[in-house]
């Protein structure tokens, strides 16, 4: 009953949000002037031999007032905008260079947050032990790492020592060609997934060697956050009395830091899921640049450098709505694992 | 004072934060004595426009007239890297005041006043919340026309927010106090209660963080500038240097470190530049966390 009427006043909630969102892309899209904002109206690229009609029909010298309605309705019904740097609908674009970046991240994820989780509690379980202090010192080096620089040395060593062993981009030449014929069906343009899908061994070796790096350069720089807090929640989780009484009541060490001290010591982490969300989004934007790996995070940072407005700006606002439905899933999460959030909103 | 000086006893029982405040004392060191240690060739007009040597795009190797070496189009790293540090510097201090002010003035009204205000504030917080961070400064900076100023403008606005709430929380927890309702019974104006005797009394351990968090700011910066969202071609400027280097980081056949130094010199400065505030930002945080409260 609680949780329900929680997720409601969840939902309520959002409204506003989503909106103000909205608003400040909008409000950003002014600085451009009504030539290049005619591209948000485009949906062909021979309508560009005729911008001045286009401003006419959309009214982009009309009062900023109007404009956001008119706007606002090509946005609601999936109308972006027309990207100069790929030639074709925004929203098209977006579709499709999707599928790369969930790959790189479906492969990061687990690693970052399984791997600081098992970090941060080994780290705290052996205080101010070798494995301890090792941990540390490397979590405050990763993450005071620009990822960039990072990106590049992997590449200098991986790629330039080791002559072409882990090469950018998403596949090499003969594969990608492999994979656009007509004996290779991409079922949803994630390599890896389509090559298991086709049986094809080939495509997936050469999916997973150009995924090590930009996943390794992900990681490193992510997993320093999750293993620091694990580790302070878990060394305050030891402290609490329920432990003292697991250990006197005779439980094996094992138990009692893995079940005992570690269940709760995830809530911390569960809690700011939601940041780690967009640290990764921030870091997919450089991690492809770097490796020239063709995802969302690639597409923008190519609409941005040729100034498309309407690309950048759809680009924010995707992610926009992405990170706030993120949050409200981790805080539904939340409200279901530990009871206290749930009464304690009921309340107010 | 003796909570002070409790403070000073901590941070200098730490090695780490040592470690930081000697690393961020040799990067002041650097800034401040740029024009000694690297001074401009004669008649250069802009000094943070780093010199160059010729236009060839291939990186030439460390030597006496370029201990660091040239990078692609012949622009002296030694001279970027020490130059660059000032911009470092400039970036980071600039938008952490910046941001402070803007979070202390609109998180003070909102949590001294409460009602609208703080409604109005904390939602227009939420929409800048709402994304990931260097997105949006990306979108800003790209909405500005890309520049230096742009990409500290951006940084300024997406930053704001985590500040307001800070302040509001610390003015929340201060604002019942009796000397808050006693300094209001003797006449003082709203204004001259919240500058002279609520923010002296709350927003310490938030001015300490927030300047800590020159090093991120820095390190965003970076990352904007090395997308060739930032500075103009060939100021000095760590993130652009290493976007130099991208197209050098293959040498040619059978020497494939023939260019490291033109990728991996920047790249250590923006390292240890971020690291030092860090290490220094760890120790406070282990300081200031009551939680923790070793007294």
């Amino acid at each position: 009953m609680e949780l329900r009427a929680y997720i409601l006043r969840r939902l309520i909630l959002l409204i506003p949000v989503l909106f103000g969102v909205t608003i400040l892309i909008f409000a950003l899209l002014q600085l451009f002037d009504p030539v290049e904002r005619a591209a948000l109206y485009v949906k062909d690229a021979r309508q560009f031999g005729n911008i001045d009609e286009i401003i006419e029909r959309y009214g982009l010298n009309d009062p900023v007032w109007q404009q956001f309605g008119v706007w606002f309705n090509e946005v609601i019904h999936g109308n972006l905008g027309w990207s100069k740097v790929v030639s074709m609908p925004v929203t098209r674009a977006i579709w499709s260079f999707l599928p790369a970046t969930v790959e790189l991240a479906v492969f990061a994820a687990p690693l970052i947050i399984l791997g600081g989780v098992f970090l941060g509690k080994k780290a705290a379980a052996h205080k101010d032990r070798t494995i301890d202090h090792i941990t540390r010192a490397g979590a405050i080096i990763g993450w005071s790492l620009p990822t960039f620089w990072l990106g590049l040395i992997l590449l200098m060593v991986f790629y330039g020592f080791f002559t072409g062993l882990l090469p950018p981009e998403r596949l090499s030449t003969e594969t990608s060609i492999l994979v656009n014929s007509d004996q290779f069906i991409r079922y949803t343009k994630i390599n890896t997934l389509d090559a298991i899908l086709n049986g094809n061994g080939q495509v997936f070796l050469d999916a997973l060697r150009h995924l090590v790096l930009p996943v390794v350069t992900l990681t490193v720089v992510n997993i320093a956050f999750i293993m620091r807090l694990m580790r302070s929640s878990m060394l305050e989780a030891l402290g609490k009395g329920y432990i003292f009484s697991a250990r006197a009541k005779g439980l094996s060490e094992k138990v009692v830091i893995n079940k005992h001290a570690g269940r709760n010591a995830l809530i911390p982490v569960l809690t700011v899921s939601g940041y780690i969300f967009a640290s990764i989004v921030n870091g997919v934007v450089v991690t492809e640049t770097i490796f020239n790996y063709k995802g969302l995070g690639w597409f923008a940072w190519q609409s941005a450098i040729n100034l498309d407005a309407p690309s950048v700006l759809a680009f924010a606002l995707f992610n926009g709505i992405l990170f706030v439905i993120t949050n409200l899933v981790v805080d539904l999460l939340y409200a279901r694992i530990d009871p206290r959030i749930r009464l304690g909103a009921s309340v107010t | 004072m003796s909570g002070f000086k409790y403070f000073l006893y901590q941070l200098r029982r730490n090695p780490l934060s040592i470690a930081g405040f000697v690393i961020l004392l040799v990067f002041v060191f650097v800034a401040i004595l740029a024009p000694v240690i690297a001074p401009p060739p004669e008649g250069h007009k802009n000094i943070y426009q780093i010199p160059r040597d010729g236009y060839s795009p291939t990186p030439q190797p460390p030597s006496e007239e370029h201990p660091f070496g040239t990078t692609q189009g012949q622009y002296d790293i030694y001279y970027g890297v020490i130059w660059g540090t000032r911009s470092a510097f400039q970036v980071g201090l600039i938008v952490i005041l910046s941001v402070l002010l803007v979070g202390i003035i609109l998180g003070s009204i909102a949590g001294y006043f409460g009602g609208i205000a703080d409604e109005i504030i904390m939602r227009l917080t939420d929409i800048f919340l709402a994304f990931p961070p260097l997105i949006l400064a990306m979108a800003i900076t790209v909405a500005l026309g890309p520049s230096l100023n742009s990409v500290m403008v951006a940084l300024i606005i997406v930053s704001w927010p985590a500040y307001a709430r800070l302040v509001r929380g610390d003015i929340l927890a201060v604002r019942e106090e009796d000397y808050v309702q006693a300094t209001r019974g003797v006449g003082s104006s709203h204004l001259r209660t919240i500058v002279l005797h609520i923010l002296p009394n709350s927003i310490y351990p938030t001015l300490i963080m927030a300047s800590l968090d020159i090093g991120a700011v820095v390190l965003s910066a970076a990352a904007l500038s090395f997308l060739g969202l930032g500075a103009p071609e060939g100021y000095a400027d760590w993130g652009q240097m290493i976007q130099f280097a991208r197209n050098w980081i293959v040498g040619p056949s059978g020497n494939p470190f023939a260019y490291w130094y033109a990728v991996a010199i920047p790249g250590f400065f923006i390292l240890f530049f971020v690291l030092g505030w860090n290490l220094l930002g760890d120790a406070f945080r282990d300081i200031l966390d009551p939680r923790l409260g070793k007294s």
